[in-house]
């Protein structure tokens, strides 16, 4: 029995740290931000060096092979750092939907080019998740119309993989004639995040499973968009509680206010009890199948309630200078802002948690 | 993470598992939290005990069963009577709180006297340290104990002691330093509850019941051995069982039979044609409940497991009190609302749901949110000793004589 993190996923963690510590400092995610892009080269490129950009692919394909939970203790440390790198779709759920849904002929092809960095995805599962703005997305004698929301990882990405609504999924390259790519603006401004329109673009499709795989996907991305705002919600209440204790008005530090250091408490009593739901889901991904996406609905839906309460309660107690761009706070504030809505708001994913249980009109 | 126990812990579990179902139908049907055990729970309890189902790791002059202190085996044994909904051992406040405190504190006299009445259940205790103008500043108490040939003379009140109806003894906190510093002045008496000069008067609560008393004492008089650990000590010796007292309050498998409780119940209660968990607000408030039970279960583990490693537990527990009570309290609410006009009714009244038990626990919970050390403190307690943030600049206030201030 040993409820946590072994001594490699702790070392993993300090390790991604300290290197997005040096890579990805404050003035660096600003200076991204400045230059309008979400993929900075540097940090990308030593977590390629530490080589987690094949973390989830095998080693028969040239990679590391890892589990969720690897994947998890990155993504909160690249929450921590509200890092400008292309990671959930680019390095887990691409990998992740060529294992599960991938020929052994396809995984051979793609597998090693993606552990390599020759090619970069984009994968855009919005189709799964709920239909908004009557958007379509229809395959049609291997070729695919219609259009795609919230393709992640989108600014830099060479190839995408595009769920239609049955969970059906498509590999394309993006440069096929017949692809348009609109940047969509966020405001979370650290990840991209396009909306892709096909006409008639031809496709590989991976295997047709009746939408197992792009579920598994979705239950994957959801576990990991929590687990990043686990890290940006960290440090938000890190950053409160610093602030409150160097901060004095009428004549002591705001901290010793009980009105003020109740927030805190609050913020960290809500948040604690979040990392073990993480690590759950996570685990349960990885060896619990039957219980992963229910896992991952809890996980995504409560961090994303939670998580919302920590951001603006962290801001509340940084007072004005929270409001300002100065202590650049709100780049973790939209993080959470985005990881909360991102492959469904808290809602959404309640419902589908309680339809999984039985429990709702259609299932009475 | 590995959430196996471990094959040598399989057959520990197969053999809890095989007890409960041979012996289950001797098992109390009333709650073993009755104040005073009936025979049958009585009984229930010396078999749990010769099984070491309970009282597990109490030495066995002392009348426990004597094993090593194994924190998996203690726990396998807490789930399985959980998951087969038989009552454990008894878990009163002389088990819990006064039995850990003799173990550590007490003589060798009154480990051999009190401990094992205690946990066979036919000694029971109540606890003395509130009182009306010491509740969350207990330090701050006023019961006083002079001594007058070889005995405390003890004269005040204490409020909230539960049980003290039922009681047999009391463990009880009293000043008998008036002239110390606040925590330096207090002792920790032992005393029964038959002693001339103590009146128990039930204090009714906003449920309707009397769950709790007030206490009062006139020139109780105690003889002087009946101290744990040295005069003036009292606060130190108290705040030893503070803790298990807290542990009591946020265990996991409460939380998620109360969630379990209320699915039933959701699945159970018809709005118009649907169920109440098909309604799609009711539905996903559950849902959101259900998340938050599960990550207080998993938090529950992750403390566990620090246990098993020797760390603190630090933050992951520090909050555990101030989450449950809430969540729980949260639990019964949801219940209520989900019974819509039905979840006003209460008090035995025709068509009642269980027993009025949501509206009781509704009411109930919120003492315990209040209780055993408030909301507020809770938070002070995180931030300060979880977060490291600064106390509150104390007001400049008068000597602590509090003897005198009493007077």
């Amino acid at each position: 029995m040993d409820f946590g993190l072994s001594s490699e996923q702790e070392m993993l963690s300090d390790a991604v740290s300290r290197c997005l510590a040096e890579t990805s400092p404050l003035d660096h995610v600003r200076a991204c931000a400045e230059a309008g892009s979400a993929v900075s080269a540097a940090a990308t490129a030593a977590l390629a060096d530490l080589g987690l950009s094949c973390m989830m692919v095998g080693a028969a394909h040239g990679g590391l092979g890892m589990t969720l939970l690897d994947a998890a203790v990155v993504a909160e440390q690249l929450g921590r750092a509200a890092a400008p790198v292309p990671f959930l779709a680019r390095t887990v759920l691409a990998p992740l939907a060529l294992i599960e849904a991938g020929t052994p002929a396809q995984q051979d092809n793609w597998l090693p080019r993606l552990a390599s960095g020759e090619v970069r995805f984009s994968v855009a599962l919005s189709a799964m998740v709920e239909r908004r703005d009557n958007v379509t997305l229809v395959a049609q004698d291997g070729a695919v119309s219609g259009t795609a929301l919230f393709a992640l990882d989108c600014e830099d990405a060479t190839h995408v993989i595009v769920a239609d609504h049955s969970g059906r999924m498509y590999v394309t390259a993006l440069d096929a004639p017949g692809v348009e790519r609109i940047a969509l603006t966020t405001i979370d401004v650290t990840r991209s995040v396009g909306e892709l329109r096909f006409t008639a673009v031809p496709v590989e499709a991976l295997s047709a499973d009746g939408g197992d795989a792009a579920r598994r996907l979705i239950a994957a991305g959801r576990v990991l968009v929590a687990a990043d705002s686990l890290g940006a919600a960290d440090v938000m209440i890190d950053k409160a509680v610093a602030y409150a204790g160097e901060r004095e008005q009428f004549g002591r530090p705001i901290g010793s206010f009980q009105a003020v250091k109740h927030m805190c408490a609050e913020m960290a009593a809500r948040h604690e009890p979040c990392r073990a739901l993480v690590w759950y889901a996570a685990h349960a991904f990885d060896a619990m199948p039957a219980e992963a996406a229910l896992a991952a609905c809890h996980a995504k839906s409560h961090t994303g309630e939670v998580h919302r309460f920590v951001a603006r309660t962290s801001t509340e107690v940084h007072g004005g200078m929270g409001f300002t761009d100065l202590l650049g706070l709100h780049y973790w504030f939209k993080r959470i802002g985005f990881d909360r809505q991102f492959l469904g708001g808290p809602e959404a994913v309640r419902a589908e948690a309680a339809a999984m249980q039985g429990w709702g009109a259609a299932a009475a | 993470m590995n959430l196996e126990y471990g094959p040598e812990y399989k057959a520990f579990r197969e053999e809890v598992q095989a007890f409960i179902a041979d012996h289950r139908h001797h098992a109390p049907k009333a709650s073993a939290r009755a104040a005073r055990p009936s025979p049958e729970a009585e009984a229930w309890q010396s078999l749990l005990i010769e099984r070491g189902y309970t009282a597990r790791t109490i030495p066995r002059e002392y009348g426990g069963f004597g094993a090593e202190p194994d924190i998996l085996q203690s726990r396998i044994i807490a789930e399985e009577f959980a998951r087969a909904g038989v009552p454990g051992g008894l878990a009163n406040q002389g088990i819990s709180m006064l039995v850990p405190t003799l173990l550590e504190l007490g003589t060798e006299e009154q480990k051999r006297r009190w401990i094992a009445p205690t946990l066979r259940g036919e000694v029971v205790w109540c606890q003395g340290y509130s009182e009306p103008g010491a509740g969350s500043d207990l330090a701050s108490l006023r019961t006083s104990a002079r001594i007058e040939n070889g005995h405390f003379v003890i004269n005040g009140q204490k409020i909230w002691t539960s049980t003290a109806k039922q009681a047999d003894m009391i463990f009880c906190l009293v000043r008998t330093e008036p002239d110390a510093a606040r925590h330096e002045g207090i002792s920790y008496l032992i005393f029964s509850m038959d002693t001339p000069g103590i009146e128990v008067r039930p204090l009714k609560t906003m449920t309707g019941h009397a769950e709790f008393n007030e206490t009062f004492f006139t020139d109780v008089r105690v003889p002087i051995d009946q101290i744990v650990g040295q005069r003036g000590q009292g606060w130190y010796v108290a705040n030893a069982t503070l803790g298990h007292e807290r542990g009591m309050l946020g265990d996991p498998d409460a939380l998620e039979n109360r969630l379990l409780a209320l699915i039933a119940l959701m699945r159970e209660e018809r709005v118009d044609a649907g169920r109440a968990i098909d309604n799609p607000v009711l539905r996903d408030r559950l849902a959101a409940i259900q998340a938050e039970v599960a990550a207080m279960k998993y938090n529950g583990m992750r403390i566990l497991s620090d246990q098993l490693k020797g760390t603190g537990g630090g933050m992951a527990k520090l909050i555990v009190k101030l989450q449950s009570c809430e969540l729980a309290h949260q639990i019964s609410a949801l219940a209520i609302d989900a019974m819509g006009e039905m979840g006003i009714l209460y008090g035995g009244s025709p068509r009642e749901r269980d027993g009025g038990a949501w509206q009781w626990n509704y009411m109930f919970q919120l003492g315990l949110i209040i209780g055993g050390g408030t909301a507020q403190i809770q938070k002070n307690i995180i931030a300060e000793r979880g977060l490291g943030m600064p106390r509150e600049p104390r007001l400049e206030r008068a000597p602590a004589k509090m003897g005198r201030e009493a007077a």
